[in-house]
């Protein structure tokens, strides 16, 4: 195997975190920030992959399986409450559903 | 392998800045499952051949067909797309990458100050990674099972039409 | 026997509770039998346990009764406990029995009000309160029971609530006493801050160990405990409320403004009479106060017209007696003057009552006139306590009292002549407002008929009562009819005797036969002055000091006015300036702060996700940098 350095790993994993940031913050689309959510929730897995093979442990797998596990539900009750939210106000814009009435 | 992490690496970042400027949602979805491919080979590269695969069947496979089954159901096209670049102005992106950029900057200094130790010198099989699972995060793991289930119970409980 | 004694004030209590909760949907003949039976049965515990406390004597005359304690913080540990001694007993008979006979007669005389179980709830309440007041063995338990008959008094003089008068006189009572209530509070932690307990009996025999006459301490407790004592028993310069309290039905002006609650300041201060002995000047200023009372509310009580405002300035006058008799140290002629008054009183109170049952509520007394021959039962127990009020000699009970009240007032080693004086003169003053009440009343012409006679629960307390009034002088004689004294004696295990020279029979006799000459001719004046020439009282009225002075009488000396004027004015006053409540104000500002800072938060609640995920981040941002540089 080729080592690579553990901080190379962890800076990707960092990169990939803001690009993700980024795109949360910008864009007013309801599915580009679920899908920017998604990239930032991946980098985070990263960051424990990179970690658990830098110690040759199991746990860092473990936590990304978590993370998976996580991300799988959040999405689906999230593309959910996408759905609906289009069904009711036509629009997928966020900032127009910024009134909390139903 | 090392340049395989790198070019992987490369267009891991790559896919996911298309991902965030692209108008289109099927264009910026294909862009994400390219960025999930190429995670997952790093996950290779890093001695987890196990989460590589799980990459690629759950991120790249399940995950991003429900993002395809939403988009079939909200008939997006030209239309949808051109509202989105009436919506998303290239200013905006100055605020955010500030922002991003300082914690860029925070998390690159803390790198910066630990040791230098290689990664991915050794292989952590899947029999390594499933005897953990299931001893010392047997609770995590049931905990895990049963957030899916809620998520699977309250997705089908908020995307039921109504019967009226 | 004695151990059923936790059940002499349970039983109140418990009707008490039934009445209050299912009082509403009880039949009235059931409430009725409920409340007076409940006192009843009271009443028989008592005397039986009176009987065999008197036939075999517990241990040091003493007979206590632990429940449990009360509340337990450090070493202050008030335990709810009676206490039983002679004085004790002596109260809770008087209280059980004519609380009694006076339930009986609110029976029939609340029949048709429509408040009936509400009034016998608070008059069981009542009972169950002064009992714990008289049994209580500390005195926090004391207190409770101080409190709980003011609550009731209140409850009962604004009885008949829809009248706002009568409010106002429940307000008045409870103010009023509330003043003497604080004192005696503050005294009460003087007293716990210096002795470390309230244990009545602790309290008296460490007191008299670590206090010196005369000393500071004991001074002030004791004004403190005297304050408390004049409030709740009307004296000097707190009487003004029992005038008021009239308002009240007529049973509870018996009850509890005549026969029990206002002698509770008498009990207080023969209970802790060990610090009114380390106090001389204290005891001296009882002795005063009483002296200075019967004389102010004697005058009031020669001028009234509603003839329950007559017998209320009477009760005060007569509280000053007892007042009098405890501050030269005759502590049993204090209580002998009480057990008597409350005999007599309580008739008094209920023969009034019956008068204004059956004259369509009239209270004028000059609007009567000749009830001797249509409500002759009436007329004859209250003439007996009259009699016993203006202490007609040898045959009434109020003769005994009276006279060994006066000759200790003089014999005594801190009395004084001064105080025999004011003694007697009230004494005369006694008999005149007695019997001008009584001639006005049932002597001349009719002028009013009576549409009712009074029924037979009615009558039976008014007949029990005047036999008390009777004969109850009879268990202490003076030395010239023969010395049989066992009262004192019975007393005299618990109170002290009184410190006082040798004197002659011969100088007693000369004593009671002024007493007796003054009460006689009090009567004779009252006969000339209202039977035989009312006009000579007519003119006496109308001359230009006669007046200004019949005002003056009538008015109560003009307390009132001065109380409105120098209390209840200024207070309003103050009300009235500070009406947006400057100290308010502050609060006001931590209101307004916590608004500005709601406007401000508030702006961040825009509901726009990605400016909570920027929020996120921010925070997420600070925390590292926070993390790093530390």
């Amino acid at each position: 195997m080729t080592a690579i350095p553990m901080e190379h790993g962890l800076l990707l994993a960092a990169v990939l975190f803001m690009l993700g940031l980024i795109g949360l913050l910008v864009r007013r689309n309801i599915i580009f920030m679920l899908l920017s959510i998604e990239v930032m929730l991946n980098a985070a897995g990263l960051a424990f992959v990179v970690a658990g093979a830098r110690w040759a442990q199991a746990e860092g797998q473990i936590m990304f399986m978590f993370i998976l596990a996580m991300a799988a539900a959040e999405v689906a009750v999230g593309l959910a409450l996408v759905l609906l939210m289009y069904r009711k106000f036509k629009t997928l814009d966020s900032d127009q559903v910024s009134r909390m009435r139903g | 392998m090392a340049i395989i992490f790198y070019i992987s690496s490369a267009v891991a970042v790559l896919s996911t800045v298309m991902v965030i400027t692209r108008m289109n949602a099927v264009h910026a979805l294909l862009y994400l499952i390219v960025s999930l491919l190429s995670v997952a080979v790093i996950f290779f590269t890093l001695g987890a051949p196990f989460i590589g695969a799980l990459e690629v069947i759950i991120y790249a496979g399940a995950i991003m067909v429900l993002f395809v089954f939403v988009m079939m159901m909200l008939n997006m096209g030209k239309k949808a797309a051109e509202l989105e670049s009436s919506w998303v102005n290239p200013r905006m992106y100055v605020g955010p990458a500030i922002l991003a950029a300082i914690l860029g900057i925070e998390l690159v200094y803390m790198l910066a100050s630990g040791s230098n130790r290689a990664a991915g010198f050794e292989m952590v099989g899947p029999k390594a990674v499933g005897i953990g699972l299931y001893s010392s995060y047997l609770v995590g793991l049931e905990l895990a099972g049963m957030l899916l289930l809620a998520g699977l119970v309250g997705a089908f409980h908020l995307g039921r039409r109504d019967e009226d | 026997m004695l151990s059923l004694l936790w059940l002499v004030p349970a039983i109140p209590y418990f009707s008490f509770a039934i009445l209050a909760v299912f009082g509403k949907r009880m039949p009235k003949s059931v409430s009725g039998l409920l409340g007076v039976g409940s006192v009843g049965i009271s009443a028989v515990i008592s005397v039986l346990i009176g009987i065999q406390f008197i036939s075999s004597p517990p241990e040091g005359d003493l007979f206590l009764q632990r429940l449990w304690t009360w509340i337990g913080v450090g070493n202050f540990q008030p335990e709810i406990a009676f206490h039983l001694d002679a004085l004790s007993l002596l109260m809770m008979l008087v209280v059980t029995i004519v609380g009694f006979l006076i339930h009986l007669y609110s029976w029939e005389f609340m029949e048709d009000d429509e408040g009936f179980s509400r009034f016998f709830a608070y008059m069981n309440l009542f009972v169950g309160s002064m009992l714990t007041l008289v049994l209580a063995n500390n005195l926090v338990l004391l207190y409770l029971g101080w409190e709980g008959v003011g609550l009731c008094s209140y409850l009962l003089i604004g009885f008949w609530y829809k009248d706002s008068y009568n409010g106002a006189a429940a307000r008045k009572a409870f103010i009023t006493t509330r003043v003497g209530d604080t004192a005696m509070a503050i005294g009460l932690f003087l007293l716990f801050w210096n002795l470390g307990s309230l244990d009545i009996q602790e309290v008296m025999s460490s007191a008299s160990m670590q206090w010196g006459t005369g000393s500071g301490i004991a001074l002030a407790v004791a004004l403190l405990l005297l304050g408390g004592a004049v409030g709740k028993s009307a004296q000097l310069p707190l009487q003004v409320w029992l005038p008021d309290a009239m308002a009240g039905p007529s049973p509870v002006s018996a009850l509890i403004h005549a026969a029990t609650m206002v002698t509770a300041g008498v009990y207080l201060i023969a209970r802790t009479h060990v610090i009114f002995d380390l106090a001389p000047i204290a005891q001296a200023a009882v002795a005063i106060v009483g002296a200075a009372t019967l004389l102010i509310a004697g005058f009031s009580a020669l001028k009234q017209h509603d003839i329950k405002r007559v017998l209320a300035y009477s009760t005060i006058s007569q509280i000053g007696y007892m007042f009098l008799a405890l501050g030269v140290g005759a502590y049993s002629a204090a209580m002998f003057h009480f057990m008597t008054h409350a005999f007599f009183k309580a008739l008094l109170f209920l023969g009034a009552g019956a008068l204004i049952m059956c004259l369509h509520h009239e209270h004028n007394m000059f609007k009567m006139g000749g009830m001797r021959k249509q409500l002759p039962l009436t007329f004859w127990t209250f003439l007996i306590g009259s009699g016993a009020l203006a202490a007609v000699p040898l045959i009434t009970a109020g003769f005994y009292s009276k006279d060994l009240i006066l000759w200790r007032a003089w014999t005594s080693d801190s009395g004084s002549p001064i105080l025999w004086l004011a003694g007697i003169v009230g004494a005369f003053i006694t008999a005149v407002y007695t019997f001008r009440m009584v001639f006005v009343t049932f002597f001349g012409e009719s002028k009013m008929q009576a549409d009712r006679k009074p029924g037979v629960r009615i009558s039976v307390p008014l007949v029990a009562l005047a036999i008390l009034a009777l004969i109850g002088g009879f268990i202490e004689m003076p030395h010239t009819l023969g010395h049989f004294a066992p009262f004192s004696k019975f007393m005299h295990s618990v109170l002290p005797e009184v410190h006082a020279g040798q004197y002659s029979i011969s100088a007693e006799l000369l004593f009671q036969i002024i007493a007796v000459v003054i009460t006689l001719s009090g009567i004779l004046i009252a006969y000339i002055f209202y039977y035989r020439k009312p006009e000579l009282s007519a003119n006496v009225a109308k001359s230009g000091i006669g007046t200004v002075l019949g005002r003056f009488f009538y008015s109560g000396w003009g307390f009132d006015w001065l109380y409105y004027t120098f209390l209840v004015g200024p207070f309003v006053w103050i009300a009235r300036v500070n009406k947006k409540d400057i100290i308010d104000f502050i609060y006001t500002i931590i209101a307004m702060i916590c608004q500005i800072f709601n406007f401000i938060f508030r702006q961040t609640q825009t509901g726009r996700v990605r400016s909570y995920a920027a929020g996120i981040a921010f925070g997420a941002i600070v925390i590292i940098a926070i993390v790093m540089f530390t």
